[in-house]
């Protein structure tokens, strides 16, 4: 099986087109690119990152200058301040933003909510592009046109079936291991990985149907059955893949804010830093130096995510937006 | 939070994701032990088993469920009130015109902008740095993106100091400070430049990478023939990236047919902002009037059938070219 290694990743040929592409153009003398275009795309990249650097500045001032002084005059009233964020994340008194808690349920959703829809849709998509029946076909554009189904469309039933069905046995759970309240993660994590099935099915498909199919083909000769296929060749050779997908449904649910408000029952015990912050806008909308700080508090997670695997990220958006 | 909960914090993700390892095991294990006849049939049952199961109970029999519900009335009867309330009623109205208005302007200027965007940054210099200002808030949450504008929205009273970005120019001009928020119909057009500001980086992107796919020598050939900057634009690269522009367009709509979660940070869709995703919420959740919030989701549903529809024609093309 070692043969078979060294194959081009579907992915990384992507990337070496894209590459070439870009040296090729590189030779055409600048275009577009005059004088005119650059003022115009300063301004727009200014206009663009203002908003979130005002309110980055302003969740490290005091709360009354905050209050009482625009954030672009910081050198006329200087002040430099932790307690914001001292306050939002760590302050035990029941008046505070408490964040912390919500923090760590923000994870506790999104890791398991990443990696259960993703497992599963890769088994599928393997299914779609590698085992061959007639009405398979059928099946994947139905899945496919799902993905459009408004999430609005299944809550309401949604939230009935699990009151029926899951409640006992989160109750249950709860006897057995009191630790564990009665409201936990279980609805977000099968709701989150419902919803993102269809998409990922998609995506997921797309790069594994690009697997060549003498390597399927060479193993199906060597007598591997099907689930060794899919783990010992069609997983590891999709590992960019599902790397860069991943990232996108960590983010889309780490993001979320609808599901959660229907599933989490918004309590600390559950609910994420989303619908506490979403909370705290309704009862504090005029606190804005914890509202400053805790903004930042949950987009500092997306933000290294974004910056760190940006190559990743983008990846998986081009392939989810020019094949679809 | 105790030591104590975030223990049955931690437990609960590791029991969960124990528990889906057993079955992805479980999962595997049926599949070696299959029946030779037939082998490749019940693996690849097993193989979508979870995928079909979860998406009936999850989507299929929700979506059928919620487009009955629509048409019955809080005490189970028949009925077509949900719809005509949407139709009639001043406020459900003004949610159907806003959510019209949100489609309109939205996917046109975040394309629009993102195109320009980058057709300007191309091939400049640190075009990656360019990208990545315009692009970070994709990254970030329509709530995190709510509170960020919320606080460039700030209104203080006239002769106070302002500390929302926009008052302060308003002043800064001579005018009086305007409550941006409760100002109906600007609002609703202050909450549409949110989501543009997130998408148009999903635009720049998908469309940067569309230029630069288009072959050097075709922008060769134009500028032998002595085309100026506009005509190339016009004449090679909008023809160029048709396709990507046209992805573009149909994903953003969708996404802005969508939007609730900004409406619900910004103004909770009062002073006539509301759109139908936020309606939705609250009709079903809040009002406890399951028949208009289902109705509302029906509409939601008719409106982005026509993009469904489209795109599934373009996915069966492209399988039947395989």
């Amino acid at each position: 099986m070692s043969s078979v290694a060294p194959v081009d990743l579907p992915a990384e040929k992507g990337q070496d087109t894209y590459q070439e592409a870009l040296s090729g153009t590189a030779r055409v003398k600048r275009g577009l690119t005059s004088r005119g275009a650059t003022i115009a795309a300063l301004v727009i990249a200014v206009l663009w990152t203002i908003p979130t650097f005002g309110l980055l500045i302003s969740s490290f001032r005091p709360a009354e200058l905050i209050q009482e002084t625009g954030w672009w005059t910081i050198f006329q009233n200087p002040g430099f301040t932790l307690d914001n964020y001292r306050e939002v994340l760590f302050s035990p008194s029941q008046s505070s933003p408490q964040l912390g808690a919500y923090f760590v349920n923000s994870l506790a959703i999104a890791i398991p909510a990443t990696i259960f829809p993703i497992v599963f849709a890769s088994m599928a998509a393997y299914a779609f592009a590698w085992i061959k029946f007639r009405f398979l076909n059928w099946l994947f554009i139905f899945i496919f046109a799902l993905q459009i189904v408004p999430i609005q469309m299944a809550l309401v039933p949604l939230l009935q079936t699990f009151s029926t069905w899951l409640r006992p046995g989160q109750e249950w759970l709860h006897e057995i291991i009191p630790i564990i309240p009665v409201q936990n993660y279980l609805p977000l994590w099968i709701a989150h990985t419902i919803f993102a099935l269809p998409l990922l099915i998609f995506l997921l498909h797309n790069f594994i149907s690009e697997i060549p199919g003498e390597v399927i083909e060479a193993a199906r000769v060597d007598g591997a059955s099907h689930s060794q296929i899919f783990l010992r060749i069609v997983l590891p050779l999709a590992t960019p893949a599902l790397a860069s997908v991943a990232i996108f449904q960590f983010l889309w649910v780490w993001n979320d804010l609808l599901v959660a408000l229907i599933f989490s029952g918004g309590t600390q015990d559950v609910a994420p830093l989303t619908q506490r912050l979403a909370e705290m806008v309704g009862s504090r909308g005029q606190d804005w130096q914890l509202l400053t700080a805790g903004a930042f508090v949950s987009l500092v997670v997306p933000l290294i995510v974004f910056f760190s695997l940006q190559r990743y990220f983008v990846r998986g958006l081009l392939a989810g937006s020019t094949k679809g | 939070m105790t030591t104590a909960d975030l223990l049955g914090k931690i437990l609960q993700v590791v029991m969960g994701l124990a528990v889906f390892a057993a079955i992805i095991g479980l999962l595997i294990f049926l599949m070696n032990r299959a029946p030779k006849k037939g082998r490749d049939y019940w693996q690849l049952s097993l193989f979508l088993a979870p995928v079909v199961f979860l998406l009936a109970i999850g989507l299929v029999w929700p979506a059928i469920r919620t487009t009955g519900l629509a048409f019955l009335n809080n005490a189970g009867e028949f009925t077509w009130d949900n719809f005509v309330w949407m139709f009639t009623q001043p406020a459900a109205i003004r949610t159907l015109v806003n959510t019209v208005v949100w489609v309109l302007l939205v996917p046109t200027l975040s394309t629009a902008l993102g195109l320009a965007y980058a057709v300007f940054i191309d091939k400049a210099r640190g075009e990656r740095y360019y990208k990545a200002l315009v692009f970070m808030p994709m990254a970030i949450s329509f709530v995190g993106a709510g509170i960020i504008w919320r606080f460039v929205y700030e209104y203080n009273s006239a002769g106070q100091e302002q500390i929302g970005l926009l008052n302060a120019f308003v002043v800064l001009f001579g005018g009086q400070p305007v409550q941006w928020m409760q100002t109906d119909p600007i609002n609703t057009v202050l909450l549409i430049v949110v989501m543009i500001w997130i998408q148009t980086g999903f635009s720049m992107v998908v469309l940067s990478a569309a230029i630069k796919g288009i072959p050097a020598e075709q922008i060769e050939a134009a500028q032998l023939d002595g085309t100026n900057p506009w005509q190339r634009f016009m004449n090679v690269t909008v023809p160029g990236i048709r396709g990507a522009l046209v992805v573009v367009l149909t994903t953003i709509s969708i996404a802005t047919l969508k939007v609730f979660d900004i409406v619900r940070t910004m103004t909770g869709g009062n002073f006539n902002t509301s759109v139908v995703a936020n309606e939705m919420y609250v009709q079903a959740f809040r009002a406890s009037e399951i028949g208009r919030g289902s109705a509302l989701a029906v509409i939601l549903f008719v409106l982005v059938l026509p993009i469904v529809i489209y795109n599934v024609n373009v996915l069966r093309q492209q399988r039947e070219i395989r």
